[in-house]
C-alpha cells in the first residue's frame, strides 16, 4: 500500500492527540509515523501523520478526521511538492580502531557526532526517510547499540502556508 | 439539521392543547443575562435553563451531587429520577427522537457514567441529539484511581460526536452551549460534558450567552447546485430509478418535502428501518422496508434498479446484504449531511453533501423546471413491475392453530392506536414485526434502536417519548428478553405520571437468536429459552411484576381477546399498562436475506424464494 503524508492542524487542547490516534485505530488504519508539535500560532498544533493506505480508505479516514471538532484542517503533502524530514539518533559500537572510519561515514551523510565514549559514538542525522535508511544500513555492520527515530515532519514547498489559511477560514 | 432548539415538531392542535406547559425553547445563544456570582453547579443549572431545557433524566451520586442541589429549586427544568442510568440515556433518546429537540441525561462519575455508555453509543449510531452531563471526581484526584473514578471522556471518545472534561467553573456555560450546538446541528449525535466536582463547587460568574468558539466545526448544510443539477439529469435519464430513504430524512424534518418530491417524480420509494414514516406506508409508490427483513418489492426494487437516489441513508450492511452484489446495475446519487457517509460503503456517482431538506427542496425546484421545459420522465414499465412485486409478495404471516401470532398482536396494536400514536420497540423479532406490521404515516412515530441494536431500549425510550409528548399514546412494543433488561423504569413511569403502554410479545425466548438457531444451527437452542411463558413457567410472572410496580397488567393468549385488551389499554391513562401477550414460539420474521448473502437470495418463507428468481 502506498504511504501518504497528512498534515493535520488541530486546536491545542488536552486529549486531542488521543482523539486522533484513537480514530485511526478504531477505523482500522495503521499509523506509520506520527509527529506532533506547536506551530507559529500558540493555539494550534500540527500533526504529521504517515499512513499506509489505499486512495479510497484514505479519503474515508480524512473525512472521519475532519469530523473531529478539534481538527481545523487536513492537507495531504505529496513528496514532490513538499519537504519531508525525520531525525535519528543512533548509538554505534566504536573503539580506537574504527572510530575515525565511522566518523567519516557519518560525514558522508552530513550526520554529526553528538556524543563520544570510549566504546561508542552517538550520531545525529536528519533527512528523508530513504537517506536515514541508507545511513543505518551503512552503520549496521559496526553494531548499533541503540536507535531512536522521530516521526516524519513535512512542509509544503513555496510561499503558501496552510496554517494561515486554516486560521482565516476558522 | 436546523438547530434542534429553535423549532419543536408541530403536533396537532388538540395534542398541543393537552400538553404540559413547556418553556419556550430559545436558540443558542439566548437573550443576554446579567452576570451574577454563583457556584459552578448553579451556573450549570442556569445554563440548562437559558438554553431551554425542560426535562433532564438522571440519577444523582457523589460527584454530581452539587448540581442536584440547585436543580431542586429550578422551576424550568423538570428532573425525572430514573432507576438506572441506562434508562436516563434511552429516555433522553426517546425524548429527542419524538420531538427533534436535544434530550438531556445526567449521572454521577464512575459507574453512573459508564451506565450511560450504551445509550450514548446507541445515540451515536442512530444520530440522536442528546447531551449527557456527568459528574467527575475532583480535578486534583483525576488519574489517581479515586473512588468512583472512570475516564468517561476517554471511554466515550469513539461514541460521541464530541465530549468535554470541564475542571474550571468558568467554562461551564460555554461547554454546555457548545454541547447543545454540536448535538443538534449537522448530523445530530451525542455530546458528553464531564464536570469535576471542584468545578461544580467552585465560585464563578454566570453570564449568558457565552462565547462559543468552534473553529473546527462547520457542518455543511446547503448542497452544491452543480451536484443537484447532475442528480436531476441522472433522474431524467433513468429507466428504473428508486428512492432509498434513510433516517436522515426524519432527522432533517424533510418528510413533507420528500412527499412532494415523490409525487412530482412518481419514482418508487423504500424507507429503511430508521425512516419508517418518512413516506406514509399507504402511499401507492411506497414499496416498504428494504434490507434483511425487508419486503420483496423493496429489496428487489433496489436490486433491479438502474438508479438509486439515497437520501440520508448509509448503505448499512443490514440493507445492502453482500455489498459486492448489491444493486449491480444501479448508478448512485447519495445525499447526506455527513460527507464521511458518502462513498463509504458504495461509491456514489453523484455525491451531494447537504441537509436532506435542502437537497430535496433544491431537487424539486430543478426537476419541476426540467419537467416544465422537457416533459416529465416516464417510468411506467418500472412502476408496473414494482407494483406487481408489491401485490404478489406482500409482507404477511401464517397463523398457527391454538396459539397467538405475534404479528397479529402487533398489527392490531397499530390498527387500533392509529398513526398519531408513537411506537417504540426493543430489538429482535418484535422490532422487525413492529416495523413491518404497524402502518406508519407520520415521521417520528416510530422509535427504535437501529444501528446499535440495543435490547432494553423500548421501555425507557417510550418513557422519554411520552414525557416529550404527553398527549400522544405511546406504545412500547417489547420482547420478553428486552423487557427484562430495563423494566425497572416502570417505577419511574408510575411515580412521575408517565402512562406508557407496554406490549410484551412474550415467546419465552430470545426470539431472533432462536430464529437463527432454527435456520442456521440445526435447531439447537443454546441459551435462548427465557422460561417466561411456555411449559407453565412464568419466571418472572409479568402480570404480577406489573402489579408490583403499580401498573395495570394482564395476560392475553387468545386471538379473540386481543382487540379488547388493546382497547382497554388505550382507555387507561392514569398509570402505565403492561400486557403480557403470550405468543407462538416458532413464529419467524420473513422475508429474510441471511447475513452476508446477496439480496438476490431473498426468501419469503423458509426455503421459499419469490418466483421471479426462479424465472431468472
Amino acid at each position: 500500500m502506498p504511504k501518504h503524508t497528512l498534515s493535520v492542524l488541530v486546536e491545542n487542547k488536552p486529549g486531542v492527540l488521543a482523539r486522533i490516534a484513537a480514530l485511526f485505530s478504531r477505523r482500522g488504519f495503521n499509523i506509520d509515523s506520527l509527529a506532533v508539535g506547536p506551530t507559529e500560532h500558540s493555539d494550534v498544533s500540527r500533526m504529521t501523520v504517515v499512513v499506509d493506505v489505499d486512495e479510497l480508505p484514505l479519503e474515508q479516514v480524512t473525512k472521519q478526521l475532519n469530523k473531529l471538532v478539534e481538527v481545523l484542517k487536513i492537507v495531504e503533502l505529496e513528496p514532490p511538492s513538499s519537504v519531508q524530514r525525520q531525525i535519528v539518533l543512533v548509538k554505534v559500537r566504536a573503539d580506537a580502531s574504527n572510530r575515525s572510519h565511522i566518523v567519516e561515514t557519518a560525514e558522508l551523510f552530513r550526520a554529526t557526532v553528538v556524543d563520544v565514549a570510549s566504546d561508542s559514538l552517538t550520531i545525529e542525522a536528519t533527512g528523508k526517510v530513504e537517506k536515514i535508511q541508507a545511513l543505518l544500513g551503512v552503520l549496521e555492520p559496526f553494531g548499533i547499540r541503540e536507535l531512536v527515530q522521530s516521526g516524519v515532519v513535512a512542509v509544503g514547498r513555496g510561499p503558501r502556508s496552510i496554517t494561515d489559511r486554516a486560521l482565516r477560514s476558522a | 439539521m436546523t438547530d434542534s432548539q429553535t423549532s419543536t415538531k408541530a403536533s396537532p392542535a388538540d395534542l398541543a392543547a393537552q400538553s404540559r406547559p413547556r418553556p419556550s425553547a430559545p436558540a443558542v445563544p439566548a437573550a443576554p443575562v446579567v452576570p451574577e456570582r454563583c457556584t459552578g453547579a448553579q451556573s450549570l443549572v442556569k445554563s440548562l435553563e437559558a438554553i431551554g431545557v425542560d426535562t433532564v433524566f438522571g440519577l444523582p451520586g457523589g460527584a454530581i451531587l452539587p448540581a442536584y442541589d440547585p436543580l431542586m429549586d429550578s422551576t424550568k427544568v423538570r428532573h425525572i429520577l430514573v432507576r438506572h442510568e441506562q434508562g436516563a440515556g434511552h429516555a433522553a433518546e426517546g425524548y429527542a427522537v419524538a420531538t427533534g429537540r436535544v434530550g438531556v441525561c445526567m449521572a454521577t462519575s464512575g459507574p453512573g457514567a459508564t451506565n450511560l455508555v450504551t445509550p450514548i453509543a446507541d445515540a451515536y449510531m442512530d444520530s440522536v441529539p442528546i447531551v449527557a452531563i456527568t459528574g467527575q471526581v475532583p480535578s486534583g484526584s483525576i488519574g489517581t484511581d479515586a473512588f468512583q473514578e472512570a475516564d468517561i471522556r476517554g471511554i466515550t471518545m469513539p461514541i460521541t460526536k464530541h465530549n468535554y472534561l470541564v475542571t474550571n467553573p468558568d467554562d461551564i456555560p460555554r461547554a454546555i452551549a457548545e454541547a447543545f450546538h454540536i448535538a443538534g446541528t449537522g448530523r445530530p449525535g451525542p455530546v458528553l460534558v464531564d464536570i469535576s466536582k471542584d468545578a461544580l463547587v467552585g465560585q464563578t460568574t454566570f453570564a449568558w450567552p457565552p462565547t462559543v468558539d468552534l473553529p473546527g466545526y462547520r457542518p455543511v448544510a446547503r448542497p452544491h447546485s452543480k451536484q443537484i443539477r447532475e442528480a436531476a439529469r441522472l433522474i431524467a435519464a433513468a429507466r428504473r430509478p428508486i428512492f432509498y430513504i434513510g433516517g436522515g430524512v426524519i432527522r432533517a424534518r424533510a418528510a413533507d418535502a420528500l412527499r412532494k418530491l415523490v409525487d412530482l417524480t412518481q419514482i418508487p420509494v423504500v424507507t429503511t428501518l430508521m425512516a419508517r414514516g418518512a413516506v406514509p406506508d399507504g402511499h401507492p409508490l411506497h414499496l416498504g422496508m428494504p434490507g434483511m427483513h425487508g419486503s420483496v418489492a423493496a429489496v428487489t426494487g433496489l436490486q433491479k434498479s438502474d438508479l438509486i437516489i439515497a437520501l440520508g441513508a448509509r448503505f448499512d450492511d443490514r440493507v445492502t446484504g453482500q455489498l459486492s452484489s448489491f444493486a449491480p446495475h444501479a448508478k448512485v446519487i447519495h445525499a447526506d449531511i455527513d460527507p464521511a457517509e458518502i462513498s463509504k460503503n458504495r461509491v456514489a456517482d453523484v455525491p451531494i453533501v447537504g441537509d436532506c431538506k435542502d437537497v430535496i427542496t433544491d431537487l424539486i425546484e430543478v426537476i419541476a423546471a426540467d419537467q416544465a421545459a422537457n416533459g416529465a420522465a416516464e417510468y411506467e414499465a418500472w412502476q408496473a413491475t414494482v407494483a406487481e412485486w408489491k401485490q404478489t409478495y406482500p409482507v404477511g404471516y401464517t397463523t398457527q392453530p391454538d396459539s397467538l401470532s405475534p404479528q397479529y398482536v402487533i398489527e392490531r396494536i397499530g390498527a387500533l392506536s392509529g398513526p398519531e400514536a408513537t411506537y417504540v420497540a426493543g430489538v429482535g423479532q418484535h422490532q422487525m414485526w413492529a416495523a413491518q406490521f404497524v402502518e406508519y404515516a407520520r415521521p417520528n412515530s416510530w422509535i427504535n434502536s437501529g444501528g446499535l441494536g440495543t435490547m432494553g431500549f423500548a421501555v425507557p425510550a417510550a418513557m422519554g417519548a411520552k414525557v416529550a409528548e404527553p398527549a400522544r399514546t405511546v406504545w412500547a412494543i417489547d420482547g420478553d428478553g428486552c423487557f427484562q433488561m430495563t423494566n425497572q423504569e416502570l417505577a419511574t413511569c408510575v411515580i412521575n405520571d408517565i402512562p406508557i403502554k407496554v406490549a410484551i410479545i412474550n415467546n419465552s425466548s430470545l426470539g431472533m437468536v432462536r430464529q437463527w438457531q432454527t435456520l442456521f444451527y440445526n435447531e439447537r437452542y443454546s441459551n435462548t429459552d427465557l422460561h417466561t411463558s411456555h411449559n407453565q413457567e412464568r419466571i418472572p410472572d409479568f402480570v404480577k411484576l406489573a402489579d408490583a410496580y403499580g401498573c395495570a397488567g394482564w395476560r392475553v393468549d387468545r386471538a379473540e381477546d386481543v382487540d379488547a385488551a388493546i382497547t382497554q389499554a388505550l382507555g387507561i391513562n392514569d398509570r402505565p399498562v403492561v400486557i403480557d401477550f403470550v405468543v407462538h414460539r416458532d413464529a419467524m420474521v420473513w422475508p429474510m436475506v441471511p447475513a452476508g448473502v446477496s439480496n438476490d437470495k431473498i426468501q419469503i418463507a423458509r426455503g421459499g424464494a419469490p418466483l421471479w428468481e426462479r424465472e431468472d
